[in-house]
């Protein structure tokens, strides 16, 4: 049975896209068989920042009608063997996606995969309730910003409500924060919620925090998921998350501000 | 730290009104989140019955629950009106 993980967040642009991409590069690079599903119909995106835009054929809804096979819609990454893209469809509305369509896509990938990553759009609509509806695990990613703050504890109450094991009295969903686009620097002027703050209200579990960086876009820019820059700050950053959700201890890092060398003091760098 | 700073940072820092505002409105939503689906219904119909006997304006019953571990408190708050302004009673 695959453990089927959510990232959402409610509020649109905070990075769900980017931390579905890097979790699922980064639980492939560690030996897990992975798929991961674009839920955005009609504004697909996931293949773009995995690279692989021009090799879709079929697609989450082509297999949901059974129009192709999972099999002939799942995408092989090119640098990870262990990793299988499904993309969204362009040209349908999010109607296509029905409880029981989405739950027999999981059901048969869960015979195959150890890991299902489900990237959810942004919104409390079909596609984002569908994609956090079968799931195990839920990665809530924040912004440390007002309305990202208050999505996302909205979406921590359907979570809590409208999920497949909230309905059936199972155990609940396990909810992790995941605190991106963050700067030290502005935390430490008072501009910037900082990660206590957002953990008071929220009180959810923290999985890691990823600094406001320029490896994103560039990542982004050239298709590769930037836990594979392992010379930049997220792409480390990603790569500790990935090692604390499967279970080893990994100290916090890029929360406080790094101090300058003698030289950066000196010369202001 | 300079000086300067020191009398800078008498002012409350804008993360800190975030963090205020913030808690206040998510502590509302998750109240309100929680409330069961019957209370807007029982409130009106509540209302209806009082009306029959009291005349009470719309926004003098307040009907609110409350959760803790171990148990809910339906809490029912309706604000009479002065003597005057009761309907009398039809008495034969």
């Amino acid at each position: 049975m695959a453990r089927i993980i959510v990232v959402t967040s409610g509020k649109g642009g905070v990075g769900k896209t980017t931390t579905s991409a890097a979790m699922a590069m980064g639980l492939a690079l560690k030996g897990h068989r992975t798929a991961v599903i674009d839920f955005d119909v009609g504004l697909r995106n996931l293949d773009l920042i995995m690279g692989c835009e021009r090799r879709v054929v079929y697609d989450f809804v082509n297999v949901i009608n059974g129009e192709s096979t999972l099999n002939q819609a799942l995408i092989k990454d090119k640098r990870c063997d262990k990793l299988f893209i499904l993309p969204a469809s362009q040209t349908r509305d999010k109607e296509s996606l029905t409880v029981e369509g989405v739950g027999k896509v999981l059901e048969d990938l869960s015979k195959d995969f150890e890991f299902i990553v489900c990237d959810s759009p942004a919104g409390i609509e079909r596609g984002a309730t569908l994609a956090m509806y079968y799931a195990d695990d839920a990665i809530v990613v924040t912004n440390p910003e007002v309305s990202s703050v208050r999505d996302s504890d909205r979406m921590l109450g359907i979570l809590a409500s409208k999920s497949r094991r909230a309905e059936q009295g199972e155990e609940p969903i396990k909810e992790y924060l995941l605190l991106t686009r963050y700067s030290p620097e502005r935390v430490k002027l008072g501009e910037m919620l900082s990660v206590e703050d957002v953990q008071d209200i929220l009180s959810l579990h923290l999985l890691g925090v990823i600094p406001e960086s320029k490896a994103v876009l560039n990542a982004s820019n050239s298709g590769v998921p930037v836990i594979l820059d392992e010379k930049s700050d997220a792409g480390q950053a990603f790569s500790d998350v990935v090692r604390r959700y499967l279970g080893e201890h990994v100290t916090h890092r890029f929360i406080d501000v790094e101090k300058k060398s003698i030289f950066g003091r000196l010369f202001g760098g | 730290m300079g000086l300067l700073d020191y009398f800078r940072n008498t002012r409350p820092s804008t993360a800190s009104i975030a963090k205020e505002r913030l808690q206040i409105l998510v502590a509302h939503e998750r109240s309100e989140r929680n409330r069961p689906d019957y209370l807007p219904m029982l409130q009106k119909e509540l209302l209806e019955v009082i009306r029959k006997y009291v005349n009470v304006d719309q926004d003098a019953i307040s009907v609110t629950m409350e959760q803790d571990d171990k148990r809910e408190i339906l809490e029912l708050n309706i604000i009479l009106p002065d003597d005057s302004q009761r309907k009398k009673p039809n008495r034969r």
